[in-house]
């Protein structure tokens, strides 16, 4: 498969608490096409931040990856060959690890604010990055910045080169942020809710960017967020999560008009969208995301999943499903999507128990 | 509806900050947050307040609470039992008996709720401070207050970081209501949560308002939440009311530009719907300087040169619907398609 720039198979990135171990990861697996956008998308604690920072092996303490793989196919360029890379391999430490945090796959942060230094101007931060994969003077690192931070549309480019962040707007920092991703060229940029924290014009002010940035440099991104719609607007691919696993991936125009997972379903419906209605009911998902120390087993899904009880599944509490095509580029993790696969199984099916 | 007298009639609200500098702490300037804004909201009805950050919303909110001393205009409220009272001009600890007709709920349920204080606490003290209950009486009324909410009294002992997000959401709802308010001030009440679980809590307090005959104040931004929650609407850009109306005109027919790009601006969950978009250039102005004339002329694409120099006047331009935008009546401007 030569269009594939980075695969996560079966990623298990676990937190060891004293109380117990977290697993925000469990078994996930995502594919990540050239130049293409692939968004991740589900609830707090469904394991997409941590999913994102295990591809960087930025995992903060006391998280660690404790199985699975993640291949990172470097493309061909003028200056090197292509090159197939088993992050997972790697000591999250080494140079080489290094090397490809911030030329080859960056990240940018929900809160531009946080994760700008107040005391170095923005200039020299974005600058810094460049300097770091590259040997350049500071005078050539200079005029490139200049460039990266006018094609990210900072006004005044030679005189913003030298403000600090608390002088800049939400929008105009998240713009700086982007020009300190992108100043190495990467083939993958990661982009952990980047629009959470702005208002909707300056949101899709920077979802604009970040699409004609993509056209232009020709990156893949992977976008992590909660909001269907920034989905809906700027991705192609979509994995959706749930507890630690990928519950369902498929093209975005699948995911919205043909979504085959109860959850991806239920999330849908319970929307709220600007063509409603006044004082409609919306549906919503009964209960509410399991405590991470009280995971269901089998189906991660099944106490809160309505179809299963339509469908009298008795398999959903028995074994877990596992992330399988229905479609050419439709896999899906649910009983309901097997029962009909394996439908010679008829262990699948049985008559429904209260329980 | 019949015209019925409001329960609140905000008239010509100001609510301008002071900056400060230097050593003498001298004032440099205003920030304007809230400017000559006015608005009636109707008892058992929800009015929404939308705009982006720094537009003065929460402003708004807090001083019908109370937490701000308006610099002037009037908030005339108006409950069913009692005589009307201006309550922007109330001093401080005469505000007090007031308090419990207006209450608010909170964005953030982690930092609004005491870490340290379990829920027959937290929602038990309003009734103490008020002198409503006492003693096991305010267990019970927690436990029916819990249950309202959709939650289990046997959960009273514990403390928020048990809850979820959600259920420490209900939990601020079931403290807001403790005190039998008229007018819940709700800020950003459901920003914070998940899309399944917002729902959750929008769905309450729907119904919560119709059995308790409650009238909301909803402060929020996202657009899509309040076109399920409200009967009216209104928007505001740099410390100014900009349109208000009913919540189906404001989506359906916006009048001003800054409504249809605030509309065309929100993120529509189907990837069919992608074109459609108007990206407003520049930024939401500074509003301890904002611009001349129309506040919103520089990020307008229909601004002509009256724009700059003539503010416009919040007007009537159809009954029921006002509008500070000097061509109203000419601009023809793109709602939301009905589905």
């Amino acid at each position: 498969m030569d269009d594939i720039l980075l695969e996560v198979q079966n990623l298990r990135t676990h937190f060891m608490l004293d109380e117990g171990v977290v697993k925000a990861v469990d078994g996930a697996d995502i594919q990540v096409r050239h130049g293409r956008t692939l968004a991740i998308v589900g609830e707090s604690g469904c394991g997409k931040s941590v999913m994102a920072r295990s591809i960087l092996q930025i995992v903060p303490q006391p998280g660690r990856i404790v199985d699975g793989r993640i291949v990172f196919h470097l493309p061909e360029t003028d200056a090197r060959k292509r090159e197939t890379i088993v992050i997972t391999d790697l000591d999250p430490n080494s140079p080489r690890m290094r090397a490809i945090r911030g030329r080859d796959i960056s990240m940018i942060f929900q809160e531009p604010m946080s994760s700008l230094s107040p005391v170095h101007t923005i200039g020299s931060q974005v600058a810094e990055n460049f300097r770091l994969h590259w040997p350049v003077s500071k005078k050539e690192a200079r005029d490139v910045t200049i460039e990266m931070l006018r094609k990210v549309g900072i006004p005044r480019a030679e005189q913003r080169f030298d403000a600090y962040p608390h002088q800049l707007s939400g929008g105009m920092r998240q713009r700086a942020m982007i020009a300190m991703a992108l100043i190495c060229q990467p083939s993958l940029l990661i982009a952990d809710e980047p629009t959470t924290a702005l208002d909707v014009t300056t949101q899709a002010q920077i979802l604009e960017l970040m699409q004609q940035l993509q056209q232009e440099l020709g990156m893949a991104i992977v976008i992590i967020t909660h909001d269907l719609g920034v989905v809906a607007e700027i991705a192609d691919d979509v994995a959706v999560m749930y507890l630690g696993e990928v519950v369902e991936q498929a093209p975005v125009d699948d995911i919205f008009h043909n979504p085959q997972h109860p959850y991806t379903r239920a999330l849908l419906r319970s929307v709220p969208r600007l063509e409603g209605e006044t004082h409609e009911r919306l549906d919503t998902i009964p209960g509410a995301v399991p405590h991470p120390f009280a995971r269901p087993v089998a189906c991660r899904f099944h106490p809160r999943c309505r179809e299963r009880l339509i469908h009298r599944l008795a398999m959903c509490k028995e074994e877990a499903p596992s992330l399988l095509p229905i479609g050419s580029d439709h896999l899906v993790r649910c009983w309901l999507h097997q029962a009909t696969i394996e439908s010679a199984n008829d262990r699948t099916r049985e008559p429904l128990r209260v329980d | 509806m019949a015209e019925q007298a409001p329960l609140l009639d905000v008239r010509n609200l100001k609510m301008h900050f002071p900056i400060r500098r230097g050593l003498l702490r001298r004032v440099v300037g205003r920030v304007q947050a809230v400017d000559d804004v006015s608005f009636s909201i109707r008892p058992g009805e929800t009015l929404s307040l939308v705009g982006e950050s720094g537009c003065g919303k929460t402003t708004i909110g807090r001083c019908l609470v109370r937490v701000y001393k308006p610099s002037g205009g009037e908030i005339l409220f108006n409950p069913p039992d009692s005589q009307p009272v201006d309550l922007a001009r109330l001093k401080r600890n005469a505000v007090k008996p007031w308090r419990k007709s207006i209450q608010m709920v909170f964005q953030d349920p982690m930092s609004s709720l005491n870490p340290r204080m379990n829920v027959l606490q937290i929602v038990g003290e309003p009734l103490l401070v008020n002198g409503i209950a006492k003693g096991k009486e305010i267990e019970d009324r927690v436990a029916m207050l819990l249950r309202k909410v959709g939650l289990s009294p046997d959960y009273m002992r514990r403390y928020p970081h048990a809850f979820s997000g959600g259920q420490r959401q209900r939990i601020g709802i079931a403290r807001a209501l403790s005190v039998n308010p008229s007018l819940v001030v709700a800020d950003e009440a459901v920003s914070a949560l998940d899309v399944s679980v917002q729902a959750q809590i929008l769905n309450l307090m729907q119904d919560l308002q119709q059995e308790l005959n409650l009238t909301y104040l909803f402060v929020a931004h996202n657009l899509s939440v309040v076109r399920y929650i409200s009967d009216r609407v209104a928007v505001m850009y740099v410390g100014k009311l900009v349109e208000l109306t009913d919540t189906k005109r404001l989506f359906t027919t916006p009048k001003h530009p800054y409504t249809e790009a605030l509309l065309a601006n929100v993120p529509k969950p189907d990837p069919r719907l992608r074109s459609q978009r108007i990206v407003l250039q520049g930024e939401v102005a500074d509003p301890a300087n904002p611009p001349s004339g129309c506040y919103f002329h520089p990020r307008c694409q229909y601004a002509r040169d009256r724009c700059k120099i003539e503010r416009p006047a919040l007007r009537e331009v159809a009954p029921g619907h006002s509008v500070a935008c000097h061509f109203a009546e000419e601009l023809t401007l793109r709602g939301v398609v009905a589905a």
